[in-house]
C-alpha cells in the first residue's frame, strides 16, 4: 500500500503545480499517522511482547537451566541437550510422532483430493458441503472420547462390528491398535476440512482449461493429473505445511484418549513435553525438547515450501 | 455457426467434462464420507440417550430399546447423588452448567476482544505508514510458525509467578489480546478494499483512527464476525492451556471437566451413558454454529484456500 499512497501523491504533483500549501496539507495528513498506527498497534502489541517474545526469550533461557517452578532457575549451559541425545524416550517420541505425521498426511492428502475432485464435478449445497466440516469443530476432547467408546474392548460398536467379521484386538487400548486408531481418528477428523480447503484451490482453476483438454480427447484421470494437480500447487503446499505442523503437534486424543500414564506405543513428543513439565516439573529439559520440535518443524517447512515451490503459482 | 450453437456445444462439453467419471461413483462416494463423517455423532446421542443399565443389551442396536434423559440430568447436576449412582455415575460432583458458563465466557471474551485488537493492528499493517512496518508484520508472522508448547511453558511459569494461574484473567490473558493467524487473515481483507472511500474521507478531514473505526470496520463486518466465529470455536475446542492454567473448581472449562470425568470413571467400566451425554453438550453449540452459520465458515474456508 506504500507505493499506492505514492502515485496518489505523484499524480497530485503533475496535476497542479505542487505549492507550500499543498505540501503543508499533505504533511498534516500524514504525519499523524505514525502515532494513528502506533494507538491501533498498542492492544495486539502488548499482547505479542507479553506473550509470544517474551516467553519465548525466556523458553530458550530455560532450556539452558535446571527449573522445576519452585527453585529459580540455575544455569547448566548445554547439560539439557546433552541429556536429550542420551534420552531414550526423546527419539522414540520423535519416531512414533513422525510415523502418526507421516501415515496422517498420506492418508488424508490422498483421500482429501480424490473427495475434493468429485465435488468439483458435483453442484453440491453449500451446507452439504458444511457437513463435512462437523469433526473439525468439535473439541478433540469429545472425538477421542467417541471413538474411545466405539472401540471399547467389550462394547464398542466398532469392535463388535470387526469381530463379527473375524477382527478381533483391534479395540483402543490394544498395543498394536492404538497408533493405527490415532490416525484413524485424525483422518477422520481433518478429511471434511482438508477436502474443502483443496475443493476451495480447484475452484479458482478455470473451466476452459478442463474443455480444451477434454476437446482434444484427455480422460479424466489424466485432466486431473496434468490440470488439476499442477494447477492447485500453491493451495496444496499451505495445507501439506498446516497439516504437518499440526500432526506434529498431535496431543489431545493421546492425552484423554490415553489417560496420564498413556501406553509407549502412543507417546507423542507432545505428550513428553507436557509429562516433563507437569508431572516431572522438568521445566528446564521440557523446554530444552520444545526447542528441539521449534528445529524440526523450522526445517521441514523450510524443505517443504522449497519443494512445493509454493510461492509460485502457474496461475499467476 | 450462431452464438447460440457455440454456447449449446460448450455446455455440451461441460457437462461430458463435468459428469463422464459416473454420477453415481461421485455420489456414493461423497455419500459415504458424509455418513461416516456424521455416525460418530450419532452414536454419541444415541448412547446419552440409553440408559446405563441397558448398554450391553442393547450395543448394537442403532436406537435404544428405553431412551432416557437420566444421563443429561445427572452430568447438569439435576439429580441426588444415590440417583445418579443408581444410574451408572461414580456419584462424583460434576457440574457441567458451571464448565459450559465458563466455556462460554473464555471462548467469548476471547473472540470478541482478540478479534478487534487484531482489527485494529491489521488495519495499521494494511492501511497506514509506519516506520519499521514490514519487519514488524514478518516477526509476528513468525510466530505463526512456533509449536504452542513452547510459549506454553513460560507462560505458565508467568501466570504463576503473578498468581494468576486458576483464575479466568490468567486463563484468557494469553490469547486475549493477539493472534498472529488473525492480524495476517484480516490484513489481507483491508488490503483488498477500495483505496478511493479512503482517500474521499482523507479530504473530508477523517484521521487515520476515524478512517479505521468509521470506514474500515463497518465496511468489514463481514470478515471480522468470520474471524470472530473462527477463534470461538478454536478456543471452544481449547484443551491443554486450560488444562494446565486453569484446572480447578470454579475455572475448569468444559473440555477439561470432560477429561476429568473420564479419569475419574473407572477404567475397567467407564461410564459412557454419562461421558457421551457430557460429550454431547459439548458438541451442542458447536452443531447450532454449523447449521446456521455452516455457510461462512465453508466461504471462509473458500477465501483461504482460494487465496
Amino acid at each position: 500500500m506504500t507505493s499506492m499512497t505514492q502515485v496518489d501523491s505523484r499524480r497530485e504533483h503533475t496535476a497542479t503545480e505542487p505549492t507550500p500549501e499543498d505540501a503543508a496539507n499533505r504533511s498534516r495528513l500524514r504525519r499523524p499517522e505514525k502515532w494513528a498506527a502506533l494507538v491501533l498497534l498498542i492492544p495486539a502489541l502488548v499482547g505479542f511482547a507479553v506473550f509470544y517474545v517474551f516467553p519465548t526469550i525466556r523458553g530458550v533461557y530455560y532450556s539452558m537451566t535446571d527449573f522445576n517452578l519452585l527453585n529459580q532457575p540455575s544455569f547448566v549451559g548445554a547439560d539439557n541437550f546433552s541429556a536429550m541425545v542420551d534420552d531414550p524416550q526423546v527419539w522414540a517420541s520423535l519416531r512414533i510422532t513422525a510415523v502418526f505425521a507421516i501415515l496422517n498426511i498420506v492418508i488424508v492428502m490422498s483421500l482429501a483430493l480424490v473427495l475434493a475432485a468429485f465435488m468439483q464435478r458435483m453442484r453440491l449445497r453449500t451446507w452439504v458441503r458444511s457437513l463435512l466440516l462437523l469433526p473439525w469443530l468439535v473439541p478433540n476432547v469429545a472425538i477421542a472420547l467417541i471413538w474411545a467408546w466405539l472401540f471399547d474392548a467389550n462394547v464398542g460398536f466398532f469392535t463388535n462390528m470387526l469381530s463379527s467379521i473375524g477382527i478381533k484386538a483391534f479395540t483402543f487400548y490394544n498395543a498394536d491398535a492404538a497408533l493405527w486408531i490415532i490416525v484413524l481418528i485424525s483422518v477422520w477428523s481433518g478429511l471434511g476440512y482438508t477436502a474443502l480447503l483443496l475443493y476451495a484451490g480447484m475452484l479458482q482453476v478455470p473451466t476452459e482449461l478442463y474443455e480444451a483438454g477434454a476437446l482434444d480427447g484427455a480422460s479424466e484421470v489424466s485432466l486431473f493429473f496434468r490440470i488439476t494437480l499442477p494447477l492447485i500447487r500453491p493451495v496444496l503446499a499451505l495445507v501439506l505445511v498446516v497439516s504437518l505442523i499440526g500432526s506434529f503437534q498431535v496431543f489431545d486424543l493421546v492425552q484423554v484418549g490415553y489417560g496420564n500414564n498413556p501406553i509407549p506405543e502412543v507417546r507423542v513428543i507432545y505428550y513428553y513435553i507436557y509429562q516433563q513439565a507437569f508431572s516431572f516439573y522438568q521445566m528446564g529439559y521440557a523446554s530444552a525438547i520444545a526447542i528441539l520440535l521449534v528445529v524440526i518443524l523450522g526445517a521441514l517447512t523450510f524443505v517443504q515450501m522449497r519443494l512445493m515451490r509454493a510461492n509460485r503459482s502457474d496461475l499467476a | 455457426m450462431s452464438a447460440g450453437a457455440v454456447v449449446s456445444k460448450t455446455q455440451a462439453i461441460r457437462r461430458s467434462v463435468r459428469m463422464r467419471p459416473g454420477a453415481t461413483i461421485a455420489w456414493v462416494l461423497v455419500g459415504a464420507t458424509i455418513i461416516a463423517t456424521l455416525f460418530p455423532f450419532y452414536w454419541m446421542i444415541r448412547t446419552a440417550l440409553t440408559p446405563a443399565g441397558e448398554l450391553v443389551a442393547d450395543a448394537s442396536l442403532l436406537w435404544p430399546t428405553d431412551p432416557t434423559l437420566i444421563n443429561f440430568q445427572r452430568v447438569l447436576g439435576l439429580t441426588s447423588v444415590e440417583e445418579a449412582v443408581a444410574a451408572g455415575g461414580s456419584g462424583a460432583s460434576i457440574d457441567f452448567v458451571r464448565y459450559t458458563i465458563n466455556s462460554v465466557i473464555y471462548a467469548g471474551s476471547v473472540a470478541i476482544i482478540q478479534t478487534l485488537s487484531c482489527a485494529a493492528a491489521a488495519y495499521a499493517f494494511a492501511r497506514l505508514r509506519f516506520p519499521g512496518r514490514d519487519v514488524l508484520f514478518a516477526v509476528i508472522l513468525a510466530g505463526l510458525m512456533i509449536p504452542g508448547i513452547f510459549t506454553l511453558l513460560p507462560n505458565f511459569a508467568l501466570l504463576r509467578e503473578w498468581g494468576l494461574l486458576n483464575t479466568m484473567v490468567g486463563l484468557v490473558a494469553p490469547a486475549l489480546l493477539m493472534s498472529p493467524f488473525t492480524i495476517f487473515f484480516l490484513r489481507q481483507f483491508f488490503l483488498s478494499l477500495p483505496q478511493d472511500v479512503d482517500e474521499a474521507a482523507m479530504i473530508d478531514g477523517v484521521g487515520p483512527l476515524g478512517r479505521f473505526w468509521r470506514i474500515a470496520l463497518p465496511m468489514s463486518r463481514g470478515p471480522i464476525a468470520t474471524m470472530m466465529l473462527i477463534t470461538l470455536v478454536g478456543m471452544w475446542k481449547d484443551y491443554l492451556w486450560p488444562l494446565v492454567a486453569g484446572n480447578s473448581e470454579f475455572t475448569r472449562l468444559l473440555t477439561v471437566a470432560l477429561s476429568v470425568f473420564q479419569q475419574q470413571s473407572p477404567n475397567t467400566s467407564p461410564d459412557w451413558t454419562g461421558l457421551m451425554a457430557g460429550a454431547t453438550l459439548s458438541v451442542a453449540p458447536v452443531l447450532l454454529i454449523l447449521i446456521f452459520l455452516g455457510r461462512q465458515l465453508v466461504q471462509s474456508l473458500n477465501f483461504s484456500g482460494g487465496k
